[in-house]
């Protein structure tokens, strides 16, 4: 495995232990933003535990999951394939100058409709 | 003062592999009363058993230890070998250096060291041993299956046949169980009716075999060979000999809502009752809940419309007790309940159903008469989807879901997939599967054959949610291999529930002081060498209690419970366990202590004369125990507060010393 410290990481700041997984595909079954992902919930799951990490970090799928958690809770294993991808988005962005938003892209976003609190969240999820 | 030998055995490289057998040999040669002492590779091996054999002939051995398994593996073979040569077997004792030592630690220093340890104590322990005698016991020649559905009744035969009486005891109105419900069967598709009902009329005119319908056991005393059992007969409100089953009542009673559970509720049946047209006995049934006349005396049609006077509303539950060699528990299986798979829509629409919901659909004696349609609105349905290892194999919510495999859901989802294609073949069917497993004799083919002759669509992958719109189930799933997130509009959606054993299994299981796993699956003696056999001496296994079975298996196991019973019941009598408890008259202060612990009801009192002092005497209440009945469980002999109840063999002095061996 070309990514082993990577791998640990994942799976500490997850709590997730993919060999659990018995590649059902409920989650990916679930998922309601299953048609904007390049990278689906299972797949998320099999690559991590398989180290294929980098594919993962550089896809927009990161950013696509919704944390609706229907994955973690139909999973018939308790896998939780939405903390594992939370954990490749908090890498992602974690890395130097990888914020995924920056603050001089908002004004371009914004919408008379949108609220505060989602700005703020944004920001929590995409950026350092 | 004994004289030991002391063998210990390699068990190949298991015991040799983490202990070094020489230096435990070794260090027991110096243990106080020990005159010999070796090693070998196989002690139990016909060599081995020799080994000891001769060793107490050449050094006038006394006592016997040997470091080794597990007692419940080898023990009664160690005994035997001591009885041939010349020594009361109850002068062996085993220091289990396996399961216990070797099998737990990885490095040679310390298992060693506990191998020593355990050696020293078993040494201590037969330094106080005193040769014993097994008493003897009656056996009672009748038999009792707990359960009436397949496996209950083909223990049942397969015991009457070789001649002794058995009684049934079924909680539900009729004998059959699950299988009375099914429509065809896999791997063959004979119809579950035509193979069953022919068995269950054998029952019924079985002069050896005796129906307890309706009945459930509620009291279970006593020991193998001689069981004191009560039963329980649940007022059925109709006199079961007098009742000819011409169903007159039923046709009559005004309260024909009530939801009939043979049907699962997917129609109703009327507040007296016939299961089924084949039931056995076939007697009708008033139940209580529904019946007016029983809810507030208003009323009292059947009795007026049968002719042959049976109904009898005073009737009253009835208890009979009765004695039994050997109990065969066949209580099987229900599937899970679905209330909490929210995702698959089960409460919310009645067109989502369980698989056995779905033989009951397609089931000519059913609620549609056979016909395929929607329970919603009688329409057939033209896109069918399956879902298997519904609540199986999920072992991230115990409130769910089973973590096992429920083992038959895949041969019969592929049986309703290749059945609906055959009959409807304008139906589109899909079976969303994790794994298709199928081992046994003609499985994978079957499940082939609905693949590639019948077009049954097989997907890979899960469905995640169902969402009742309209009149269709839109069913969002994975289909894996495609790496594709499927939408299907369907009009029927099955699911493939796991299965849990009875409820009542649980209870009974405490009754007959027999062991279950954390799933409440009856335990085997042995999983591989004692299949059917329960760890509590008389009492055995059959069918879907002890795990997830389909028929054919069932049946084998039904087979091999009735051969072991009938190996029991041959014999006139038993052997007992000498390790039983005795008490000491001197010490004794009649307190009831032990009476109240006993499980086996082995205690009594007796007033005893003592002598005293000047030639007066004194009346004192004393412990007495049954022989017999007293099974050594020791329980007595903590909750005496005066010390005097003791077990032969497991005496507080032996335990004692053992412990004193292993702190020096
Ligand atoms: C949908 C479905 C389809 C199936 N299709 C097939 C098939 O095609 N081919 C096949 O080989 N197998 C099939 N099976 C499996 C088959 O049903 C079982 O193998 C079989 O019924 C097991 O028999 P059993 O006697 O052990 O249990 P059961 O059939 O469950 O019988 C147990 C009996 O014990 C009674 N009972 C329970 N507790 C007590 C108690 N405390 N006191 C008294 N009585 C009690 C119950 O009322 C019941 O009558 C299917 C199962 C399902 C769910
Ligand atoms: S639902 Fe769970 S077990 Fe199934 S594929 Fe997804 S992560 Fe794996
Ligand atoms: S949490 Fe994310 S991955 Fe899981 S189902 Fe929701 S959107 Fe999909
Ligand atoms: S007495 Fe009860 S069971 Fe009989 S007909 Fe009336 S309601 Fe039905
Ligand atoms: S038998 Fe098949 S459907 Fe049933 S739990 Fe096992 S794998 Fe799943």
């Amino acid at each position: 495995m070309n990514n082993k410290y990577l791998y640990e990481d994942l799976l500490r700041m997850s709590g997730v232990n993919p060999k659990k997984c018995m590649r059902c595909g409920k989650c990916s079954a679930t998922c309601p933003a299953y048609d904007e992902m390049e990278y689906h919930p299972h797949q998320f799951v099999s690559m991590v535990e398989n180290g294929d990490i980098e594919p993962l970090l550089n896809s927009d799928s990161l950013y696509k999951c919704l944390t609706c958690f229907a994955c973690v809770d139909r999973c018939p294993r308790g896998v939780e394939p939405a903390k594992l991808v939370e954990a490749v988005r908090l890498a992602a962005v974690r890395k130097q100058g990888a914020n995924h938003l920056k603050a001089d892209s908002v004004p371009d976003m914004l919408d008379d409709e949108t609220p505060q609190q989602l700005i703020v969240s944004a920001f929590r999820k995409y950026s350092k | 003062m004994q004289r030991i030998g002391v063998f210990v055995c390699w068990c190949g490289s298991n015991i040799a592999g983490t202990v070094d057998v020489q230096a435990v040999s070794d260090a027991l040669k110096n243990e106080p009363g020990v005159v010999f002492s070796t090693n070998y590779q196989y002690m139990c091996s016909q060599a081995g058993q020799d080994m000891i054999i001769n060793a107490v002939k050449e050094h006038n051995l006394t006592g016997i230890v040997v470091c080794s398994c597990s007692p419940r593996m080898h023990e009664a073979t160690f005994r035997r070998t001591a009885q041939a040569a010349g020594l009361n077997p109850y002068m062996v004792e085993i220091a289990n250096i396996r399961e216990q030592c070797s099998w737990v630690h990885k490095d040679i220093p310390t298992g060693t060291e506990k191998a020593i340890i355990l050696g020293k104590a078993a040494v201590a322990k037969v330094n106080l041993n005193t040769p014993l005698t097994p008493g003897e016991s009656p056996v009672t020649k009748r038999a009792l299956v707990i359960g009436g559905g397949i496996a209950g009744i083909q223990t049942a035969l397969d015991i009457a046949d070789a001649g002794f009486p058995v009684d049934i005891v079924e909680k539900k109105p009729t004998i059959g169980g699950k299988m009375a419900q099914l429509d065809k069967t896999f791997p063959t598709l004979d119809c579950a009716a035509c193979i069953l009902t022919p068995k269950m009329v054998d029952v019924a005119q079985n002069d050896k075999i005796r129906i307890f319908s309706y009945s459930e056991v509620t009291d279970v005393k006593g020991f193998v060979g001689n069981f004191d059992v009560t039963i329980k007969k649940n007022a059925r409100y109709v006199k079961e000999d007098i009742c000819t089953g011409c169903g007159a009542c039923v046709e009559k009673c005004p309260m024909k809502k009530v939801p009939n559970e043979f049907n699962l509720g997917m129609d109703n049946r009327s507040a007296i009752y016939i299961p089924f047209a084949q039931a056995v006995p076939k007697v009708a049934t008033i139940d209580p809940n529904a019946c007016n006349m029983l809810k507030n005396g208003k009323c009292g049609l059947c009795a007026r419309v049968c002719a042959a006077g049976a109904i009898d509303y005073t009737q009253k539950d009835e208890y009979i007790e009765e004695k039994y060699g050997a109990i065969v528990v066949a209580t099987g299986f229900n599937p899970i309940s679905m209330d909490k798979f929210d995702e698959f829509a089960y409460n919310q629409s009645k067109d989502v159903i369980t698989s056995l919901e779905f033989e009951r659909l397609t089931n000519a004696a059913g609620p549609t008469a056979g016909k395929l349609l929607r329970p919603s609105d009688g329409k057939h349905p033209h896109t069918i989807v399956f879902v298997q290892c519904v609540g199986s194999r999920c072992d991230a919510c115990a409130e769910k879901g089973k973590e096992y495999c429920s083992k038959i859901c895949c041969m019969y989802t592929a049986k309703h997939a290749m059945l609906t294609r055959d009959k409807y073949p304008d139906t589109d069917v899909y079976v969303f599967y994790i794994d298709v497993r199928t081992p046994g004799k003609n499985f994978d083919e079957f499940y082939r054959r609905a693949v590639e002759e019948y077009g049954v669509h097989y997907v890979k992958g899960m469905v995640g949610k169902v969402v009742p719109e309209g009149d269709k189930l839109k069913v969002q799933a994975s289909d894996l291999l495609e790496n594709k997130q499927l939408h299907i509009d369907a009009d029927l959606v099955v699911l493939a529930a796991a299965i849990e054993p009875d409820k009542s299994a649980r209870p009974l299981a405490t009754m007959l002081t027999a062991s279950m796993d954390t799933n409440d699956f009856f335990t085997e003696a042995h999983p591989k060498l004692r299949p059917v056999e329960s760890p509590t001496a008389g009492v055995f296994l059959s069918g879907a209690c002890q795990g997830p079975k389909d028929i054919p298996e069932t049946v084998s196991q039904a087979g091999a419970a009735a051969s072991k019973v009938i190996g029991l019941l041959a014999k006139d009598k038993l052997t007992g366990n000498p390790c039983i408890a005795h008490s000491n008259e001197l010490m004794c202060n009649g307190c009831s202590s032990c009476e109240r612990v006993c499980p086996y009801g082995a205690i009594t009192y007796e007033d005893k004369e003592f002598r005293m002092p000047d030639r007066t005497t004194l009346v004192r209440r004393i412990a007495v125990v049954n022989p017999a009945v007293c099974q050594g469980c020791g329980a007595c002999t903590v909750a005496c507060p005066s010390g005097a109840m003791d077990l032969h063999g497991f005496a507080s002095g032996q335990i004692m010393a053992e412990v004193d061996a292993i702190c020096k």
